[in-house]
């Protein structure tokens, strides 16, 4: 720092906001990383065959979640089967 | 027993090749019998920061396809003992670079050497989750700066789910944190990263802090690693951060600004 820099605008504290940014992105890709393993879309397509072959649903009606409490990780799924004259109108 | 150790960052020039060479180098400078290998395969490099490039004769590649054994592979660092260099292939492509192949090649390594250290590509490809997954300790090299942190951040999940250790259920693999290209008058003015707040987003442990330097430029200039320029400050870090890998506790230096005299203070410059 010369003389001369006393003479320009304050500085801008950039290094702060950058770490604000990279708290939040870096949280989010972490949660993201934590709460959808890679095998979850390859497990939903592979439940949704086997149901199929007795009940007529489609993508909509599969929800697989991995959730986490404390050391213990819960998996979640639900289906939804189809009302029975749906079915019926589907045969 | 050999321990593996992978210098990545997921960003690419942020430092790898430079950190391998030193730390390689380091490392048998203390009596360690090493070997450096450099997985980026098509873009090899390390052979030139090393200043080896023209005694390149087999590679990596030709070792794993049986056309050459790892001792005509295998260059020998002409300054420092015990210290041997692995060279990627230029020619081949990156898919050569087969799982098998490359556990052949570490376990036969492991019989006559005490570090293995692999130089990783940048990016999340096959070279560089190949450097990865035998590891069993990590030299995460980030710079302070946004897309550095974050792809080490993203390089971080992937130690922690797709090495060996994480797949086999093992002790996690062991993850050290280099700050390279730290300029600490620029973090003081708050105009870059300090060393904290990279240690507090990413949450390990910092094996050591490596100032911007231009004896990096140069000594990559001569092929020379710069731990070999003991006076450098550059040199200096990463000398202790070879004997703070091996167990010393030394204090980080090179975090707080040079005092300057009255002279360069009224006038600017460095």
């Amino acid at each position: 720092m010369g003389i001369f820099d006393y003479f320009r605008s304050p500085p801008s504290k950039s290094a702060a906001l950058a770490k604000e940014r990279l708290q939040i992105i870096v949280a989010h890709e972490r949660g993201n990383r934590r709460s959808s393993p890679d095998y979850l879309p390859v497990l939903k397509k592979e439940l949704l065959e086997v149901v199929r072959k007795y009940v007529p649903i489609d993508q909509s009606q599969i929800k697989v979640h991995l959730d986490r409490e404390g050391d213990c990780e819960v998996l979640e799924l639900n289906i939804t089967l189809p009302d029975e004259e749906q079915r019926l109108s589907q045969r | 027993m050999a321990t593996v150790i992978v210098v990545t960052s997921g960003k690419g020039g942020v430092g790898k090749t430079t950190t391998s060479a030193s730390f390689a180098t380091g490392l048998a400078q203390r009596g360690y019998r090493t070997a450096v290998i450099d997985f980026d395969v098509g873009l090899r490099n390390l052979d030139l920061i090393m200043g080896c490039e023209r005694r390149v004769v087999y590679d990596f590649i030709n070792v794993i396809n049986n056309e050459a054994n790892l001792n005509q592979a295998l260059i020998r660092d002409k300054r420092v003992e015990n210290l041997y260099i692995l060279p990627a292939s230029q020619t081949r492509d990156k898919e050569a670079l087969t799982k098998e192949g490359v556990e052949k090649i570490l376990n036969e390594l492991k019989q006559s050497f005490d570090y293995i250290v692999c130089d990783s590509p940048a990016g999340i490809e096959r070279g560089a989750l190949m450097s990865l997954y035998f590891a069993d300790e990590a030299l995460v090299v980030t710079n302070p700066e946004v897309s550095s942190v974050r792809d080490s951040d993203r390089i971080l999940g992937i130690l922690a789910s797709r090495s060996r250790r994480a797949e086999q259920g093992d002790e996690p693999v062991k993850e050290h944190l280099v700050l390279a290209r730290y300029a600490p008058e620029r973090a003081d003015r708050g105009d870059m990263l300090g060393v904290d707040d990279v240690l507090e987003i990413l949450g390990i442990s910092l094996l050591g802090v490596i100032p911007e330097s231009p004896t990096v430029l140069q000594s990559s200039n001569a092929g020379v690693p710069v731990i070999l320029e003991e006076g450098s400050d550059a040199g200096a870090a990463y000398s202790d951060l070879v004997d703070r890998f091996l167990g010393k506790n030394l204090p980080h230096r090179f975090l707080v600004t040079q005092k300057k005299g009255f002279l360069k203070r009224l006038f600017g410059g460095n």
